[in-house]
């Protein structure tokens, strides 16, 4: 006989050998639809109630993402419930600030958060921060440079409060939805991606929360651990207008011919090249000059990285750009291209920019177009502070694209009103002068001098190529020397480098 | 040459960064009649400050019968413009009156016979008198097209093609290359017409313009694309040059190619003529 | 010098405002609000009243509203409010 009765003392046997337990039964089987069961789900709780059950205390760490740039509602939502509920000392840990997050004044003044770390601040937050807001110096880092601090320790989230337009109810999380009811999108949630990954406790908050299983998605259930749905995560409009805007302003247009010429001309423009551009006007123009020229040459690129454009949507679908790697959305059309476009690929913050990361995609970058607020005579780049001192800017990828790229090139206008770009020392050193290779302004191009070999090709093409010195002297023959800045004694500010090191420090401006 | 409205600041000190060969600040019809004063100043000021490197720098007056003309020509030959446009040029008498007001000056600051004059023939009796006009003068560098108004005084209206213009055109090249002067053809103000603009660039280098006059830096490229420099050009434009540094080298002023005497105009052309080679990528820097 | 209020220049970015009226005590008093204050307000409150010392112009309360000016812009609209303050034109007639 060989029942399954007469093999008991075998099966006891070898779950003894094994340590483990002999099976006793089930419990009950649940016979409700489980297309019922899948609208709703334990992890589903109001805010309130998730922040209790995350065990958030005083003086923890918060993380948040910024993808609906001037849209975003979560910070300011969850901020708010936070002081309401006493919370005090909280370290808020965003991957980066604008305008928008005004209101984390008045909660800085009352206490609840007393420490920041940021790509970047904007608006009258960003100025009081300058003045001297806060006692503990805010940290600025890079995507590249967030992505790694979070995942080697430097930067530790205790409980993370992502926005995404549309969950599960398991927490299966996207920065769009498929579903009729949708309300917004912000399309990739690439600086996300680390938080949800590495985070102690993860708290998605959506305005459309769909039946499971909510695929493909970005946020994998597994890494959630509530999920809560709000009102409005953030206005889709304020990403960026959708429409692909030519600019008008003719010294953005001379500028963006100028990039492209360099481009065209540096030796890297070939089949299969790989480019990123920021998403200034004349970052937008040059890309609009250098897909004619892909076209008249009949050379295509492999992929297109970063912060994704409509233009780069564009030039995808007219096959001139193979793959789209997208970490941020810059506008809708790129959100809604990431949505139905599978060569368009969402990627995290680590495998965009992190210098430990050895498959992060800015490895494989051949040209990178990189706007500035300064460049100094050693091709540091400064796009953080601005001349007057006050914060007005973010790193965003900056030092991680420059450092990894074949050719790195930087546009800015010589000066901006009465405000020269080229100076002798940056403000606020960001990115290394060490990484930089070109610097385009419409009174001339100036090559690092590391590379003269480029230097070479570009002046045989018949390019205005200058000293960079030659650059701020003439500048300040135009506007006159700038009298010093009014810095104060406080450290406002730490501008760490992508490695985790300190790079610079920002001081208080007194009025 | 790039007309500059002269009342807008950002853009006179932005010009010359779009490398016209000329740059001309407006005072006539894009200054208001409230805002002369003011716009005659900041020319002044800006002629007087700011470094255009080897643009060529004009200044389009408000005519003598209006109460700002006079003003006008002081306050440019004091600045040092190179060239006075005199708008809507009827007759020789009224170059004469012009020259006689810029000579006033020049007289007074010492620098007689610094400035140029260039004429803009705006109606039909400025073209029936266009070669008395580009004669008028021993300053008189060139005569222009202006067609908005001349068109109006036909009783007509611009079209693409430009036929209406086509006597008017013909007679300043004319009159122009008689006197042994420049022709600068009209504006094109679609800016958004880049190809109709094109084929008038090329109809108007081809009936022998020397140049055209643009409203806005994005139509410079086009222009330049045309007219970019032949071979011939710049192999004369590349002796001129040689013989300024062999007069350097001998520490002399005179310069002469083939026993000629150089003035100073054909020089700041022959250094145009390499920029704009050198721009086209058609010779190199080192090369020379 | 009689002194009427007067106005010259535009809020546009590279220019000034230039606002003069009679002075209320002996003097020029320039109220300067700048876009660039912290690296060029002493600058150009300094070609101000250059400019209008030069003129002749001692005593007058001077608004500026500088969106980023060249010093050759502020001379040219200081010089022209002066011009509409006073009746007194710089260039012959």
């Amino acid at each position: 006989m060989n029942s399954i009765k007469d093999r008991a003392a075998l099966i006891k046997n070898a779950a003894d050998t094994m340590g483990k337990q002999t099976f006793q039964g089930t419990a009950d089987k649940n016979n409700t639809a489980r297309t019922e069961l899948t609208a709703q789900g334990a992890k589903v709780v109001t805010l309130e109630e998730a922040i209790k059950r995350t065990g958030l205390k005083d003086g923890m760490t918060i993380s948040f993402h910024h993808h609906f740039r001037g849209g975003d509602k979560v910070i300011n939502m969850v901020v708010a419930k936070l002081a309401e509920m006493g919370f005090k000392n909280l370290h808020l840990a965003s991957s980066s600030l604008i305008d928008v997050h005004e209101p984390l004044i008045d909660h800085i003044k009352a206490g609840v958060i007393t420490k920041i770390s940021t790509s970047g601040l904007r608006g009258n937050l960003a100025k009081e921060i300058s003045h001297g807001l806060m006692e503990e110096p805010v940290v600025f880092r890079s995507h590249g440079g967030r992505g790694s601090a979070i995942a080697n320790g430097d930067l530790h989230i205790d409980v993370a409060f992502l926005g995404a337009s549309s969950a599960d109810p398991m927490g299966n999380a996207c920065g769009y939805s498929r579903s009729e009811n949708a309300k917004s999108i912000c399309g990739s949630l690439g600086y996300a991606l680390p938080d949800a990954q590495y985070a102690d406790k993860v708290v998605i908050l959506t305005d459309d929360l769909v039946a499971y299983p909510n695929t493909p998605m970005s946020i994998s259930e597994r890494n959630v651990d509530y999920v809560v749905v709000v009102d409005s995560v953030g206005d889709s409009s304020k990403i960026a207008s959708g429409a692909i805007r030519d600019t008008k302003n003719p010294r953005d247009i001379l500028l963006a011919q100028q990039a492209a010429k360099v481009i065209i001309n540096s030796g890297y423009f070939k089949q299969g090249f790989s480019i990123q551009t920021g998403s200034g006007g004349a970052s937008l123009a040059a890309v609009k000059f250098i897909r004619q020229s892909m076209i008249d040459q009949g050379i295509t690129a492999s992929f297109a990285l970063g912060g994704i454009t409509a233009h780069m949507v564009k030039m995808h679908e007219e096959g001139l750009i193979e793959r789209l790697i997208d970490v941020q959305s810059f506008d809708k059309v790129a959100a809604e291209s990431l949505k139905s476009d599978p060569m368009h690929q969402e990627v995290s913050a680590n495998e965009y920019a992190s210098y430990d990361e050895p498959g992060s995609a800015t490895h494989s970058l051949d040209i990178v177009i990189l706007s500035a607020l300064e460049v100094d005579v050693d091709f540091n780049v400064n796009v953080l502070v601005g001349s007057d001192g006050i914060i007005r800017g973010a790193i965003g990828g900056h030092p991680d694209t420059a450092a990894d790229s074949a050719l790195s090139i930087i546009v800015c206008p010589l000066l901006r009103g009465r405000i020269p770009c080229v100076v002798d020392e940056v403000t606020t050193h960001i990115t290394p002068g060490s990484t930089v290779d070109v610097v385009v302004t419409e009174y001339g191009i100036a090559v690092n001098p590391r590379r003269p070999e480029l230097a070479e090709r570009l002046k045989k093409a018949g390019l205005n190529i200058v000293e960079i010195a030659s650059l701020r002297d003439r500048a300040n023959a135009i506007i006159g020397t700038p009298a010093p800045l009014p810095f104060g004694d406080k450290v406002v500010g730490i501008v760490m480098n992508r490695d985790g090191s300190v790079m610079d420090v920002i001081k208080n401006i007194v009025d | 040459m790039m007309f500059v409205p002269g009342n807008n600041p950002a853009m006179m000190q932005d010009a010359f960064i779009y490398g016209p060969d000329s740059i001309m600040l407006d005072l006539e019809d894009s200054v208001t009649m409230a805002e002369k004063d003011t716009a005659r100043l900041l020319v002044h000021n800006a002629l007087k400050t700011i470094d255009y490197g080897t643009t060529e720098m004009v200044v389009r007056i408000n005519p003598l019968n209006t109460p700002y003309g006079k003003k006008d020509i002081e306050a440019v030959v004091k600045a040092g413009v190179h060239v006075i446009r005199m708008p809507k040029t009827e007759t020789a008498d009224e170059v004469r009156e012009v020259e006689a007001e810029i000579e006033k000056v020049e007289r007074e600051i010492g620098c007689l016979g610094r400035t140029q004059i260039m004429a803009a023939i705006e109606s039909t009796l400025g073209v029936i008198n266009a070669y008395d006009i580009a004669i008028a003068s021993k300053r008189m560098m060139g005569i222009a097209l202006g067609a908005e108004d001349y068109s109006a005084n036909l009783k007509t209206q611009r079209s693409p093609e430009g036929i209406e213009l086509l006597l008017a055109r013909q007679t300043i090249v004319v009159a122009a290359r008689a006197a042994g002067i420049d022709a600068l053809d009209t504006v094109y103000s679609n800016l958004n017409d880049m190809e109709t603009f094109r084929k008038e660039v090329e109809l108007i280098k081809q009936l022998g313009f020397d140049g055209k006059s643009i409203i806005n830096p994005r139509q410079i490229e086009v222009v330049n694309e045309v007219f970019a420099p032949k071979e011939k050009d710049i192999q004369k434009a590349l002796t001129i040059l040689a013989a300024i540094k062999e007069a350097e080298q001998r520490g002399s002023g005179v310069i002469a190619v083939n026993g000629k005497m150089v003035d100073r105009p054909v020089v700041i052309r022959a250094q145009r003529t390499i920029d704009l080679a050198i721009a086209s990528g058609i010779i190199n820097k080192e090369d020379i | 010098m009689e002194v009427k209020n007067a106005v010259a220049g535009t809020l546009e970015s590279g220019d000034i405002l230039i606002q003069i009226a009679p002075a209320n005590t002996a003097g020029l008093h320039i109220e300067l609000d700048s876009t660039v204050a912290y690296q060029f307000g002493k600058q150009i409150e300094a070609v101000i009243a250059e400019t209008l010392q030069n003129f002749g112009l001692t005593d007058a309360e001077v608004k500026a509203t500088d969106k980023g000016a060249l010093d050759c812009t502020i001379r040219a609209r200081v010089t022209a409010a002066a011009v509409r303050a006073t009746g007194k034109d710089v260039w012959a007639d």
